[in-house]
This record gives C-alpha cells, structure tokens and sequence, in this order.
C-alpha cells in the first residue's frame, strides 16, 4: 500500500475487446445500507465467484466478472494468471478449449473467449487478488438499477475498451479439487421455512414442497419466477418488511417469486421462508425451465452446510 | 382530521425466523406515526447489542430485519441477543429523527395528476398544495430504490390509489401519493404514484456525507415554491410525460 500508483501501474490488464449485455463486476456484496434503501447486490453464485478466486489464493469474496450470457473477449496486455468456475461457456484462449473449472496463464496478446452456456448460466472469471476499482461503501458489485458500483462506480457493465486491472501482481496457483457440478434440467432448493408459511393453507403447502416447480423466463438478478401450483396465503394486505436473501414471496397470482441479491430491501408479499444461500447459488446457474424441488430446511441444517463450504477455502 | 396517535405504554415484540442468518423482530401490527420513536429505539438497541456481528438492519414500519453474521453466532444466540437488546426498552425522543424542509414546485407540467386529484375533490389546485404541505411527515422506511422514503400519513382526503398503469420513466425528485403516504423519487426510475410536482433537493448523494437525505424516522415537510424559485435550486423543468 506504500506506493499504489507504482504496484497499479505494473500491475497485469485484460482489455475487453468485445462484451455481452451481462458482464459484470461482482464480489460478496454491498453491505450496511440497507436501511438506505441501498441493496446487497453481490455474485448470484457466489460459490463458483469462491471458487474462481481460491484457485488463485484470493480471498473467496475478492472481486471476478460474473459472465451470464456470453460474448464476452478480453485480451491480456501482458503476462497474467486468470481462473474461472462456475457454467460452462465454452471459454477459450486463442481459440483452444478451455476446461469450465480451472487456472491458466494468458501471455500478452492472448484472447480470452466466452460462448453462450452450455451447461449453468453465468461463469466467473478471477484475476490475481482480485479487481482494482473503487469500492462504493465496500463493494465493488455493479447494481444497474441503483447505479452503484461496476469500474465506473455507475452501475455500468463491462464495455469495450475497458481495462480490468488485477489488484496483485501475483498469484497462488491451486488445482481444482473436485468438478462442481451445474444443475442440468432439475434442481433441488433447500429452504428454510419461516415468516409467514403458517398463514398458508395445508393443500398449498403439500404442493409446495412435493410437485415440481418450473423456473421461469421472468428472471434476473433481482429475482426468480417459478410457475406451478397456484399457493394460496389467508393473509390479506401485509405492512412491508425487510427481505432476506432467497426470500420465496407469494404475490396473489399463486406463483412464487425467488428474490435474490439485486432485490427491492422491503416488500409486503407472504413468504414461505428464504432459500439457503447455497440453493441461492445454485438456483442463479438454473436455466428457465429447469425443474425445481424445494426441500425443507431447518436455520441449523442450512447453516452448518453453509459453514462447511466456507470451511473448504480455509 | 387525523386521529391522535394512542400512546404505547410498554413494548411487547414477537421474533419470527425468516431465513438462515435473518430474524424479523415484530413490535407493531398497524402502521403508527406512534410507533417510529419504539422503532427508532429498537434500531439502536439492536445495533448496540449485535455490533461487529450485524450484517445489515432493516426497519420498517412495525419490524426490523436483523441480518447478522451467521460465522460468529447461532440461531439461538441471536434470538438471546435481540431479547436482551430490547429489554426494558424506551422509546427514543421525538428529536431522535431529523428534520427536513423540502421545497417543491407543484405544477400540472411536473405533476400530472395534481389537476386530476383537485377536480377529483372539487378544489382548485392551490387546495391540494396546501392540504399536501400542511403537515410533517414521518419517514417509516427507506425502500424501492436508494433514498427512497416511505412516508405518511397525507390528510384522508387525498388518499388516492396508484396508477392502474405504472409509468415506465418517473423523473429524479418527482413527489407523489398513493394511498396515505408520499414519497420522492430519489432516482429516474418506473413507478405508479400520483406525481404532484417535483423537488430539487438530491435525495441520494455519493459524494456527501450524509449519502442518503433522509434515514427512517426522520420529519418531513414540503413547502411550495415558484418555477423560479426551482430553477434557481438547480430543478429541471422537463415535463414528466415528455421523458
């Protein structure tokens, strides 16, 4: 930190020659405003972002580019060490296959190519120590419709011409210890049960939880629509509260709706209770019609297993 | 009229889980300007007694959302915490929340439905403004985008519901009503309250150092002011339904 004009100015860069509508700069996540009406925002699958960053020895929640539709071509203006986790964009370095899980090196002049998904719906890509930018109360996440964050500070994806900057010059190479799997046509969601589900009726609640859910095109990084059985709430009008991350809210149509991190901080819609944040992460690499399962969970079960993936990068 | 706020005398709250590491503490079951100095209270009880440990705080209305770090404490010990933070609670000073004064242009061009709320009540325009800016309001929560506050509650005879339609663009500072509460819209964005005029005044500023304006439980009061009086604060006098 003594001389960062220095370290910045010898630091590797990727410069984005080409990019699709959804290249974004995200990390664990804004956190302290909402209060201020100022959302978590944060990588939908944070544990492929954890993964990504581990192969290179970063923190889990060091700042990556979550790909989600692809068309994405960065090329390396010097020599750098990237990773990437998460759905398989059929990523290539000059045009040879790269594996979906994995480190490499990118010699200057090199192109970085992502696809459109093949199997999963958004890849993440890590540089050494993270991205340098300027963090907005602490973050880095871009949220489009709030305008904070991304490496303008505004909001604003990926554009060509942009220069990601890697915020070390070094870093720890890692070998992946396991494939991750990405869900593939179906999904099961764990769920921990709470606020209102009392207020829903038993047919309801049997239908919530043993018959398939479809996941919807209606989906974005605020939230998630799943069509099936139509849930049925006696709760008439709410007073709005706060929303917890995965909240599964029930608008008077029947169909739930999975808010997820780019989410309005309070609404007023009965909730079944809130996905994990691992059936979060799973559920933003869920293509629009997988089939979906919600499992109940209790507080315990989700946190233990939540405190066992953060265990793994330790 | 509006009723006098019945006094709480002492705080009974329930606490429900709403999802792995987030409990909502429920204090209230109506929506009070009674209740915000228990709310405001309950903020800083909670904030006090969570420290390092509190991820996020969310109050609204009748509840706070306590987000903590699930890393460094349990279900358990969380629900032991909000227990001790509330207990023997009192309720925070009527000056625990700021005050605002918020000059606003009200004019049919920056707010469409001023004209149609005053044919509504069989008043001129002049009526509406001054049933709107007649009274303080309390900012129960901050919500739908950043700076946005939720407030209330606007005299009975100016409830009106929202649009049947939303609009897809509503203008930066644009006032509106719906129901018994008004808000500014703090960035240009969609939405479906009745537009009355329009303010100046940044809600939501990076670069200050107070970002947002207003934090929950804070006072309001609008005032009106002449296109020119708005020019010179900087407003933009782009009609609404031209953007």
């Amino acid at each position: 930190m003594a001389m960062p004009e220095i370290s910045r100015a010898t630091s590797a860069a990727l410069v984005v020659e080409a990019t699709g509508p959804l290249a974004l700069v995200e990390d664990a996540g804004r956190f302290g405003a909402r209060h201020l009406g100022v959302t978590q925002g944060g990588a939908l699958d944070w544990i492929s972002l954890g993964w990504a960053n581990w192969l290179l020895g970063n923190a889990p929640d060091a700042a990556g580019i979550e790909i989600a539709m692809g068309g994405l071509k960065l090329q390396a203006a010097s020599r750098m060490s990237v990773a990437i986790a998460g759905a398989d964009l059929g990523a290539t370095r000059d045009g040879e296959a790269l594996p979906a899980n994995g480190s490499f090196v990118l010699e200057p002049g090199q192109v970085l190519a992502f696809d459109q998904p093949r199997a999963g719906l958004r890849a993440y890509l890590a540089l050494p120590g993270g991205i340098d930018a300027e963090p907005f109360m602490g973050s880095l996440s871009t949220v489009a419709r709030e305008q904070l964050g991304g490496l303008d500070g505004r909001g604003s994806a990926l554009r060509v011409g942009d220069r990601l900057i890697a915020a070390s010059d070094s870093a720890e190479i890692r070998e992946m210890p396991f494939a991750p799997a990405m869900p593939q046509g179906e999904a099961t969601l764990e769920l921990v049960t709470g606020a209102q589900i009392a207020h829903f009726d038993g047919a309801s609640l049997f239908a919530a939880f043993n018959q398939a859910w479809q996941v919807d095109s209606r989906a974005d990084r605020m939230g998630v629509r799943l069509t099936g059985p139509a849930l049925r709430c006696q709760l008439g009008g709410m007073i709005s509260e706060g929303i917890p991350l995965g909240a599964v809210q029930v608008p008077p149509d029947g169909q739930p709706i999975i808010l997820l991190n780019d989410r309005q901080t309070i609404g007023g819609y009965p909730r079944l209770g809130a996905l994990s944040p691992i059936a979060c992460a799973r559920l933003g690499q869920c293509a629009p019609g997988t089939s979906i399962r919600l499992s109940p969970v209790s507080p315990q079960q989700a946190r233990r297993a939540y405190l066992h993936q953060l265990a793994l990068w330790r | 009229m509006s009723r006098s706020p019945s006094p709480v005398l002492s705080l009974s709250f329930g606490m429900e889980t709403v999802g792995m590491d987030a409990l909502i503490v429920r204090l209230f079951d109506a929506i009070d300007e009674a209740h915000m100095p228990w709310i405001l209270a309950a903020d800083n009880a909670l904030r006090e007694r969570f420290g390092e440990v509190l991820i996020d705080l969310v109050p609204s209305y009748t509840t706070l959302l306590v987000h903590y770090d699930v890393a460094r404490l349990s279900l358990g010990e969380a629900r032991q915490w909000v227990g001790e933070a509330l207990q023997g609670l009192e309720p925070a000073s009527t000056a625990a929340g700021r005050e605002h004064r918020i000059p606003v242009w009200y004019d049919d061009s920056v707010g469409p439905e001023l004209t149609r709320i005053a044919e509504r009540l069989g008043v001129d325009v002049d009526e509406v403004v001054r049933r709107h800016t007649g009274r303080d309001y309390c900012a129960f929560a901050l919500g739908f985008s950043p700076g946005y506050a939720f407030m209330g509650m606007i005299e009975e005879s100016l409830a009106t519901p929202r649009l049947k339609t939303p609009r897809q663009k509503v203008a930066a500072g644009s006032v509106g009503i719906a129901e018994r509460q008004t808000a500014i819209y703090s960035m240009r964005s969609p939405g479906g309250w009745n537009i009355l005029g329009r303010t100046a005044v940044e809600l939501f500023d990076r670069d200050r150092d107070e970002i947002s304006l207003f934090r929950p439980g804070d006072r309001v009061r609008f005032e009106s002011i002449s296109r020119e009086a708005f020019i010179e604060q900087g407003g933009d006098t782009t009609p609404l339904e031209e953007r």
